[in-house]
Formats: C-alpha cells, structure tokens, sequence
C-alpha cells in the first residue's frame, strides 16, 4: 500500500497536476483553478468558523443557564428561572445532536419562513452551540455545587444581594474549579462541528467525503483530515491548558499535578 | 508514563499501522460455492434504478437484472440453495465495501469511469444516463445558464459535483452550490425551496419526482449536461465472476429481457406509490444494448 501524496498537488478541475500546490497564502500567485490543498484548506476555515461561533453561543449560554439552576429558591422569581434552566438543559441533552442539526436546518424555519434566508453555517452554530450550552451549563452546575455552602452563606452575611454574591464569590472559583471537564467540552465542539456535512457546510467532513470521490485517494485524504481535526482539538486543549495555568489561584484548590512532564 | 510503558504503546501502534495488507481474495464465484450465500449491495434511493420499498425490501431496474443474473449464475453452478443478502451502500462506501468483501456485487447507480476502473471492474453498460436539470415548474428556469445568482443542489460524493464545478468554470455562470447528504435530502431542498434546482441523473430526478408529494409540480429541464455510462460493479481481477455477470447480461440485451424491464420499470407504475417514472428508452442506451462494452465515462465525452 503505498501513499501517494501528489493528489494534494492535483487541479480539482481537470484532476492534472498544477503549476503551485498551495497557492493561498498572502502574495502568491493563485492558481487558475484550486488544488486540493487549497480546498482543503478553505475547508479547516469553515471548520473553525463553525467551531468557533458555537463555542461562543454554548459558553455565553451555557454558563447563564448553568448559574440559573443554582439559584436558591428563596422567591417566585428564582424558581421560575431554575425551572427554565432545568427545561433547557432535559430538552436540549435529550435529542441526539445530528437529529438537533436537521431541526434547526429543515423544521425550525418551515415555522418561522424569515429563518429560511439564513445561511446553513448559522443554522449549525444554533444548533451545535445551544447542544453543547446544556453540557456546559450542567458542567457549571456542578463546579458551583461543589462549593462548601459556607461561600454562599457568608457572602449573604456580609450583604451581598444574590447577584453579588454570584459575581464576586460564587462563579470566580465556580468556574476555575471545571476548567478541565470544559476544555473537554471544548474539545467535544471542534469535533463535533463535523455534523455540519449534512447540511451542506463545505467542511472537512464533505471536503473529505467529497475528495475521496473524485480522486479514488481515500487514505491519504483522510489521513490529512485527520491529522487537521487533531491539530484543531489539540489547539484548544492548549489554550485551555494556558487559561488554567494563568487563573489557577495557589491554595485555593488542591494541589494539581504538573501536567505530563 | 515510563520508559517501557511508552515504548509498549509505539509497538502496539506500529503493529496496528503494519498490519493487514490486502491480502488475495477468493474469486466470487468460490465464495458464493464455499458459502451458499452472496451479498448484493443496493441503493436507497437512486431513482427506478435500485430503492428501498420499506422493511429491508429492494426493488429497481438494477435490482431485478443483479436477481435475475444471480439466478441464472446459481443454475449454472449447479447450487442447491444460493442466499441472496441485500445491503445497502451509500455512494461514499460502495467502492470499499466491495473491495473489502462485505458486499459482492454492487448494483446501484454508479458511473463506470476511468478513475473508479483503477479500483474496480463493471459489468457491460446496461444505462446510460443524461445528466439533467429539475427545478420548480414555477419557477421559470430552462436551461443550466439561467441559473445565474441561484442555488443548485447537488449529492456529496457523486460525479454531478465536479461537472457543475468544471460548467461553473467553462461558461462563467456564477451559482451557489448546495450539497445533499443524499439524493433523497437533495431533492427535499428543491423541495423546501432552499435550492432552486438540483442536478443529477436524469432516472434519479424522475424517480425522486414519481415519489414526490406533488409530482406535478416538478419539470426536468434543459440541455443534458453530460452523458454516463452507468453499470453493475465488481471486484477488480475476478474474471471467471466478471464474465459469468457479462454473459447473462448480454444474453438478456439479446432476447429482449431488458426491454421488457426498462418498459416495467421505467414507463409502468412502479411500488410504493403506483407512479409512473415516464423515461423513454434513449438512443445512447439503446445503442449501448446493441453493442455491449464496458467502456468508462471519458470514451463518451470523446464523441
């Protein structure tokens, strides 16, 4: 089985070999028609802009939602807003993602027609972010829960109102505390970002599918999407690693080991 | 992690890496002596060509010429019982499954070409197919360059991407290309009006149109983009199965069997729905019966 890696070099037009392999950096010439290279390129973009605009509606939402289910049910409002949360994550936890996907693409706009001019990338983002929202939101749950009650109890001593408390005392060390299940989760979304392919977001995943068909090259087209899917996860599980490193208030939680060295 | 736990794992990648070459197959012919069984793999929705009726039940053109082929190779190899198994494939996984063996023979839509002949061997052609245009009889539009500014649907992993790609390229007209995951989802985006046409072969148009909620509604239209041979596939070095296949095939071109199928399948109504596909028997095919050969797709476009 030998790996030819020439097909990267090949015009996606005519299938011949083109005068540049990659011909999309700043100041280069272009190339008449694109190489693989150059699509597969154009593709990881797609994949990141999927990624990354889900990762700011799941962390945006997830975080609200996953604070409203703490609230002490000391009044009426409290406990409406703890029920919404609980609604948001059983609805959304509840419906496989790629069944989430085709609702958002298909279902959703045929009762609001205005949704139907909005482009499918934006209609994945929706889905993919509020999906992951009611992950993090139970993630952040349990880092808040995980609190001793005294945190709560002396912040409501000193005066704060409930919403100080949150912000001063409660979610500062809440959130420090469920870094490591949330650099999975956002690692989960760059994955999961593949779902895109069936709603016609030009990806890596369509790229792939779509490349493996007309080159007959199956291995080493997917051992590129692989090694780019890995890069990309990886990324974000070094960023995440740096947030950790930058945050970590010394003595506050037990003592982390230092990582894999 | 130590030293030898590392050193452990490396082994066990690299052992996974090595691993299987590909390593000879039985002739199909053996298998299906050996085991009394043979799988065809089938579509789910490519047109009148091969589809699902529902519960495991394939039906189609192909469908009927691959039965009535194994059939004929059961007699002729004197077997008591032969089973034959149905699994569906998908345009992405047709050519592996086949060369892996999960599937035997592959009798669906797929294009004979120069590029899958690398990996594969086809039967003679017995379709030729056009590649049309469907859109919404309402929506005005006769001919691929009107569809300048609009959204055309197409099926991932299919020849009709790469066409509209090299059209888009050779005449100028700029559309947005919107991909189905298969023909089925394809067709529902005409249908929803996300894509304001959707090309593919002209049998897949009239079988998605027959089955539609309102068939009416639908016209194939405009001048044919390219034309395809469209054939039975199996695996490549096989050639006691392959000419058992060809054999039968032709005997069937030659008294007229065909005829009689392409007028079941493709004039008459056919299940689920009782509608009628409404594809006369082209030229291109006709001559293809007339002549067998396995030419690929590039021989055509030469003419």
């Amino acid at each position: 089985m030998t790996l030819d890696w020439s097909v990267f070099c090949k015009d996606t037009l005519t299938g011949e070999a083109a005068p540049r392999c990659f011909s999309f950096l700043f100041g280069m010439d272009p190339n008449a028609d694109p190489t693989y290279l150059d699509w597969l390129f154009t593709a990881w973009g797609w994949t990141l802009s999927v990624a990354g605009l889900s990762l700011v509606l799941a962390l945006l939402m997830g975080v609200m939602i996953g604070t409203l289910r703490t609230l002490p049910p000391t009044n009426v409002l409290n406990k409406v807003f703890a029920f919404l949360g609980t609604v948001w994550v059983e609805l959304f936890r509840n419906i496989p993602l790629l069944v989430q996907v085709f609702l958002w693409y298909h279902v959703v706009p045929a009762f609001f027609p205005v949704m139907k001019l909005f482009p499918s990338y934006l209609l994945v983002s929706i889905a993919l972010g509020l999906f992951t929202s009611a992950r993090i939101a139970e993630q952040v749950r349990a880092g808040i829960q995980s609190l001793p009650s005294g945190q709560r109890n002396a912040a409501i001593a000193l005066g704060m109102t409930t919403t100080q408390s949150y912000r001063y005392v409660i979610l500062p060390m809440g959130l420090r505390i469920i870094i490591p299940p949330l650099t999975s989760e956002c690692m989960n979304l760059v994955k999961n970002s593949s779902v895109a392919f069936a709603v016609s977001v030009p990806e890596l995943t369509l790229f792939a599918m779509q490349a493996q068909e007309e080159t007959s090259r199956g291995i080493e087209i997917y051992l590129a999407v692989t090694g780019l899917y890995v890069i990309s996860a990886f990324s974000v599980n070094r960023i995440m690693a740096w947030i950790e490193k930058k945050s970590r208030v010394p003595g506050f939680i037990a003592p982390s080991t230092s990582g894999s060295h | 992690m130590s030293n030898k736990t590392i050193f452990s794992l490396l082994v066990i990648v690299a052992g996974f890496i090595s691993a299987p070459t590909v390593s000879a197959q039985q002739s199909t012919l053996d298998k299906m002596k050996s085991s009394g069984a043979v799988t065809m793999g089938v579509r789910e929705s490519s047109g009148a060509l091969s589809y699902t009726l529902g519960d495991g039940k394939y039906a189609g053109f192909h469908v009927e010429i691959c039965n009535a082929v194994l059939r004929d190779i059961q007699k002729q190899l004197n077997l008591k019982t032969l089973d034959v198994k149905y699994s569906p494939v998908t345009s992405q996984n047709r050519i592996p499954l086949l060369q892996n063996g999960t599937v035997d023979i592959e009798c669906g839509s797929t294009t004979n070409n120069a590029t899958r002949q690398k990996d594969v061997a086809f039967a003679v052609t017995t379709y030729v197919e056009e590649i049309r245009i469907a859109v919404k009889a309402n929506s005005g539009i006769s001919s691929l360059n009107q569809l300048n500014g609009k959204k055309v649907a197409t099926t991932t992993g299919t020849t009709s991407v790469q066409l509209l790609r090299k059209h888009e390229r050779a005449t100028g007209v700029n559309f947005e290309e919107i991909f189905g995951k298969d023909h089925a989802d394809s067709f529902l985006l005409l249908e929803s009006g996300r894509a304001d046409a959707f090309v593919m072969d002209g049998s897949i148009l009239a079988g998605n149109i027959a089955n539609a909620k309102n068939p009416g509604d639908y016209r194939i239209v405009g001048e044919v983009i390219a034309v395809e041979p469209i054939a039975i596939m199996m695996r490549k070095d096989d050639p006691s199965f392959k000419k058992a296949v060809d054999d039968n095939i032709k005997k069937m071109m030659k008294d007229g069997t065909l005829t009689k199928l392409w007028d079941k399948w493709f004039l008459q109504p056919i299940p689920p729905k009782n509608a009628k596909v409404g594809l006369a028997l082209s030229e291109s095919t006709k001559q293809a019966w007339s002549s067998p050969n396995d030419r690929p797709a590039e021989d055509y476009q030469k003419k």
